[in-house]
């Protein structure tokens, strides 16, 4: 075969070539083209599902705190005070806003309130007894009905519960400005509550708070120790390969068998009690462990042998090597590390499931031996629920929780741009 | 002395310590002619007396926290006459929590037996009396360091090396606590599996097709035994790992070799931080995504099409598991592939090969065993990924490999079975227990594998 | 490809590359164009004009023009960093791969522009094989190895056409009598003279026009570089070779011409015999007496 046959068969194959090239190439950016679509879907779906969550809908109502309608004759008697009636005032006042309304109509209206309203009267009064007889201009939250109908009026989502009358009250009452959309914050004051309206994340933030507490505390000066011997100190032998073996295998162990590490030891064995932050914190120390150890020890390798040499040569002892030289080179890399493994454990849920950081909590924890949940788990039970205006306020609490993990991840990339050095 | 007081203190009296220390080994030094004719700096004398303090102190005190609880509830369990002892450990569990129960006061005394009231109150005492040992104990053995340390500052003492040894010693411990974690995961599943294999027998878990542990609470019950099969939870959850997978092998392998291939500076720059994005979004963010939006699509698409489809879809789960894990596969495989060597590419290239033709039959098949350790790994997370299978693929222990039906993974199983009302001792919490076994040897085994066949791969091109 | 290229590490150091000895002035202006010798050739294989590469703002090449005849061995050589490397990967369009690097000028194959945006880069390769520095066999079998060229152009049609090829290429490089009982074994069991023997029989076995060799022997023993050579020897029969080499000995064992090459300048080209005992140009004599290098 001549050069020249040979060119030509090289011409001929090449335009079947070129479209495999072409082929290839397409499936390429087709498989980026649908992780990038699948990442945009998942943002997209749970901000649209979600940011109506940090929309609060409020009545602004004239309240005549008139001892009578509340059958209140003597408010220092504290059983006479607790027999109240607290709604009256409310319906009186939803009467004089909306004149077309009578007595009969008090059920329909009393629906359009959240059923803390009473409880923010007489918290009120309970609070300063020299409003009894005047009236105050008071806010409170809508019920869910009237809050749906007001935010989801043209979502098929969502089924409207109002009747065709209440309705027609809502539509004029927001005409008149009496019914209005604010910032949502109780959605950042209160704890869980059975009443979507009132539901918070505050709880959950407090109670992830905490427990990142213990985990930072335990897994970052417990990793860097491990990651310091196995990088300067641990002989070669069985020993240290096995120490590493495990430590590479706990990495891909599924979290869940944590969870059960967890119940086990911490709550069965050491008795320790169930929903706490503490038993959370030391369950994700185990789990991140491994993480931190792992970038530790890349931190550690990168520091030049040239400075350990250097301080070797002067007649530093090894652990004097280690800590005055070695460690605070490798420092930013191992805080970079953490961060990153800390932003796992908060996004992490499943073992916290089995150390019972699933019930329903609704004070705010005070410690870490209180009983808490945190935001994954907050997020979870939300799911859970048949109503649509939980579901609200778990998209929106994972928009908080994403807020969280991007800026550990943001400052994670930013502390290794400014602090790491280039050998 | 409360514990959270407790802790405190003992920093308080480490510091005194070494402040201590550090002044008598200048006060040592001084006539000798300066701190130079000390064996060690000052600074190693007074961290000498601080571990002396500290150390002791903290290991009694953490003992004694994690012990104390125990310790009492046997003696109290003890102390109760001949007729009221528990025959057990469930009975144990339930006196006990009536006990603690009345003494916390949230039981009035006038509802238990007599014998109960005096052991609350014994109770009471008792925690009362261990608080205060401790915090004895912990105070004197402090001290009683410090001082010792204290005595033993001399010039001819090498102070540093003991505090290196002794810092060397931890740090040891600490790498060592991977080994213990992983005893610790064996020895917390271990006992009940073994303890559930005395009520249910191998052969049923193993190839048992019914799963319904829902134990009756009478013995005198209908199907009071419960069925333990494990079969359709090993199908459920290998369906859902295989649906995964489909997902992101190809899309995770095809999107790394696009990036380091093909596209240019700019667009890696790009993609690459979304993808790691998509790798840092929560699973409890995706099982939300799943259960809420994937598994309605699914079944709205299906009825649609005329198909019966469960709400809650294998599919759905599978599908969200399998986008959870494109990241996954994409950066280890990119780190696989930029392993073969340039020269290999060069190669190849200067025989007039394609791009694509240097990628599917020189590079690809130099970089197979990686790219399949790195497959291993990702299955063994689907395997053990809980979240997105307990919010969406539902209880229902099909036996089935009808992707649009529901199943039921060993994760969903575990979560369920232990999380809400629990009978200790009962076969259907045990079974957990088994499952969580299960889980951990198979996870394990991929691991091992996957990480040994990496690193041979890795070792080639060093 | 994001690994950096080995080449781009020489080119990086142009600037620190060793200065001539001071005090024979010679600068830039006066090397840049000023090839002396006998550069040029009558119907050439390769016509090159005012070539310039450039790695980003570094200028790695500076306006060579050189003829290369056909079927002639050539020789590039010069001390390190002096863009000999570079210079041959343009041939066959080897620096497309590498971002930063941007080749002006005039480079013909048979009155053909190389760099023609509608030139086909898979069909010159086929036409211009390259072995380079290091031998680079494929994790395959020994015969997978020399088949993958023929393989992916479609030059066999039959199984027996293809061992044809194979063997004809293994006989080609020297390597048939040492590997014809074990085809099937992997190509890095090979000793590295071996190895690149077979990458040798891997760029012959797509029947090249001209074969470019980037240092063929630098990763080899003594008596495997022998065998090389012989192998060169063999090949300029029925190829043209041209070959970059550190060893100024080889160049004068295998090459029918020389160039100089210094700086990113082509100082000197001129039949190898006189460029060895009777150079023109200062710096190349410096050069070939050991003064730098």
């Amino acid at each position: 075969m001549n050069n020249q046959q040979q060119a030509e068969l090289v011409r001929q194959s090449l335009k079947r070539r070129y479209r495999k090239e072409r082929r290839f190439r397409l499936y390429g950016i087709l498989a980026i083209a649908i992780a990038l679509a699948a990442l945009v879907t998942l943002f997209a779906d749970i901000i649209g599902k979600g940011y109506t969550g940090f929309i609060k809908t409020t009545i602004t109502l004239e309240v005549p705190l008139d001892p009578q309608t509340m059958y209140l004759e003597d408010a220092t008697d504290k059983d006479a005070f607790n027999m109240a009636d607290f709604k009256a005032p409310l319906l009186t006042a939803l009467h004089n806003v909306l004149p077309e309304t009578g007595k009969g109509d008090n059920r329909d209206l009393g629906h359009l309130l959240s059923s803390y309203a009473a409880n923010k009267v007489r918290d009120t009064l309970e609070a300063d007894l020299s409003l009894l007889g005047t009236t105050q201009t008071m806010s409170f939250l809508v019920s869910d009905d009237v809050s749906v109908y007001v935010k989801h009026a043209d979502d098929p989502n969502y089924s409207i519960q109002l009747s065709e009358k209440q309705q027609r009250w809502v539509d004029r009452l927001q005409e008149r400005g009496i019914i209005q959309n604010s910032f949502n914050d109780v959605f950042f004051e209160n704890g869980d509550s059975r009443d979507p309206g009132h539901a918070g994340v505050l709880g959950a933030i407090v109670g992830s708070l905490l427990t990142m507490v213990v985990t930072l505390l335990l897994s970052f000066p417990i990793g860097v120790a491990a990651a310091i011997y196995l990088e300067e100190f641990a002989p070669q032998n069985r020993l240290t390969d096995f120490i590493e073996v495990n430590i590479n295998n706990l990495a891909a162990v599924p979290s869940i068998i944590f969870g059960l590490l967890g119940l086990a030891v911490f709550i069965n064995l050491f008795g320790l009690p169930r929903s706490v932050p503490l038993v959370g914190g030391l369950v994700l120390t185990l789990m991140t462990l491994p993480t931190i150890i792992i970038s530790s020890r890349a931190a550690i390798k990168s520091v030049p042998p040239s400075i350990r040499e250097a301080a070797e040569g002067i007649g530093a002892s090894r652990m004097q090597v280690v800590l005055h030289h070695v460690l605070p080179l490798a420092l930013p890399g191992m805080l970079t590390g953490s961060i990153i493994g800390m932003a796992q454990a908060l996004g992490e849920t499943a073992p916290l499931l089995l150390i019972g950081m699933v019930a329903f909590i609704v004070d705010v924890p005070s410690g870490f031996v209180d009983s808490a949940t945190v935001l994954p788990v907050q997020i979870f039970l939300w799911a859970g629920s048949p109503e649509l205006a939980f579901i609200e306020r778990a998209s929106a609490a994972i928009m908080v929780l994403l807020t969280f993990l991007i800026a550990m991840n943001a400052l994670a990339i930013w502390l290794r741009r400014r602090l790491e050095r280039r050998w | 002395m409360q514990p959270g007081n407790l802790f405190p203190l003992v920093v308080v009296l480490i510091a005194i310590a070494f402040a201590l220390g550090y002044a008598r080994s200048r006060a040592i030094a001084t006539p000798l002619g300066g701190i130079r004719h000390l064996k060690s700096l000052p600074f190693y004398y007074a961290a000498r007396a601080s571990l002396w303090c500290g150390l002791p102190a903290l290991i009694i005190f953490a003992l004694w926290l994690g012990f104390e609880d125990k310790v009492i509830q046997t003696m109290v369990i003890g102390s109760l006459p001949a007729d009221l002892q528990p025959d057990s450990p469930g009975r144990a569990s339930l006196v006990l929590s009536q006990i603690s129960n009345v003494a916390s006061g949230a039981l009035s005394p006038k509802f238990v037996p007599e014998p109960i009231a005096g052991a609350a109150e014994r109770l009471m005492a008792l925690r009362a009396e261990s608080k205060m040992m401790m915090t004895l104990l912990v105070i004197c053995v402090a001290v009683l360091g410090a001082f010792v340390a204290w005595l033993r500052i001399a010039p001819h003492i090498n102070a540093r090396e003991k505090v290196e040894s002794t810092l060397r010693k931890i740090f040891f411990m600490c790498a060592g606590l991977a080994i213990l974690t992983t005893v610790g995961i064996i020895f917390s599943v271990i006992f009940e599996t073994i303890h559930f294999f005395n009520k249910v027998s191998f052969v049923e878990f193993f190839f048992g097709t019914s799963w319904s542990p829902q134990t009756a609470i009478r013995a005198d019950q209908v199907g009071s035994s419960g069925a333990f099969g494990m079969i359709p939870l090993f199908v459920g959850t290998l369906l859902i790992s295989g649906i995964a997978m489909l997902v992101a092998v190809p899309v995770g392998l095809m999107s790394a070799i696009y990036l380091s291939e093909y596209a240019s500076r700019r667009m890696r720059g790009i993609v690459k931080p979304l993808l790691e994005l998509l790798a840092g979004v929560p699973t409890v963010v995706y099982g939300f995504f799943a259960a809420l939006t994937v598994a309605p699509f699914i079944a709205d698409a299906a009825s649609w099409l005329g198909i019966d489809a469960s709400t809650e879809s294998a599919l759905a789960a599978g599908l969200v598991m399998g986008i959870m894990i494109i990241p996954f596969v994409s950066s280890l495989s990119d780190d696989v592939i930029n392993a073969v060597p340039q020269t290999m590419r060069d190669g190849s290239l200067a025989l007039g090969a394609t791009q694509a033709e240097t990628m599917t039959k020189v590079i690809f098949p130099a970089a197979l065993p990686g790219i399949m350790g790195g497959i291993l790994l990702a299955v063994s997370r689907a395997i053990g990924e809980t979240m997105i299978v307990v919010m969406a693929a539902g209880l229902a222990a099909n036996l089935t490999i009808n992707p649009l039906e529901a199943v039921t993974t060993v994760t969903v199983q575990i979560v369920t079975l232990l999380t809400g009302d629990q009978e200790f001792d009962s076969a259907k919490t045990l079974s957990a227990f088994a499952l969580g076994m299960m889980l951990f040897i198979v996870t394990l085994a991929l691991n091992v594998l996957a990480l040994h066949v990496v690193r041979k791969y890795r070792e080639q091109y060093e | 490809m994001n690994t950096m290229n080995p080449v781009i590490d020489q080119d990086a150091k142009v600037e620190k590359a060793p200065e001539p000895p001071a005090g024979n002035g010679i600068n830039d202006a006066d090397l840049e164009g000023r090839t002396v010798g006998r550069p040029f050739a009558d119907a050439p294989k390769f016509s090159l004009r005012d070539v310039e590469v450039f790695y980003g703002e570094t200028r790695a090449i500076k306006r060579i023009s050189l003829d290369i005849a056909r079927n002639e061995v050539i020789a590039f050589i010069g001390p390190s960093g002096c863009g000999k490397s570079t210079f041959l990967r343009c041939l066959n369009r080897m620096n497309d791969s590498i971002d930063i690097c941007r080749v002006k000028g005039q480079l013909q194959l048979d009155g053909h522009d190389i760099y023609d945006p509608k030139r086909d880069v898979v069909e010159l390769r086929a036409r211009v094989g390259m072995v380079f520095q290091k031998p680079n066999p494929f994790p395959k079998s020994i015969y997978d190895n020399v088949a993958y060229g023929p393989r992916i152009h479609g030059l066999a049609n039959r199984k027996s056409d293809l061992d044809d090829i194979v063997e004809r290429s293994l006989r080609g490089a020297g390597l048939w009598n040492e590997v014809k009982d074990r085809l099937d074994t992997p190509g890095t069991g090979l000793s590295g003279g071996q190895q690149q023997r077979l990458c040798i029989a891997r760029a012959i076995a797509v029947s090249p026009e001209v074969v470019l060799m980037d240092e063929p022997c630098s990763a080899l023993d003594p008596i495997a570089t022998a065998r090389i050579e012989e192998l060169i020897a063999e090949l300029s029969e029925s190829y043209t070779i041209i070959i970059v080499t550190h060893s100024m000995q080889q160049a004068a064992r295998v090459s029918d011409r020389t160039a100089y090459f210094h700086l990113g300048h082509l100082v000197e080209v001129n039949e190898t015999n006189k460029v060895f005992t009777t150079p023109q140009h200062p710096l190349t004599e410096s050069y070939i007496t050991g003064r730098f290098g």
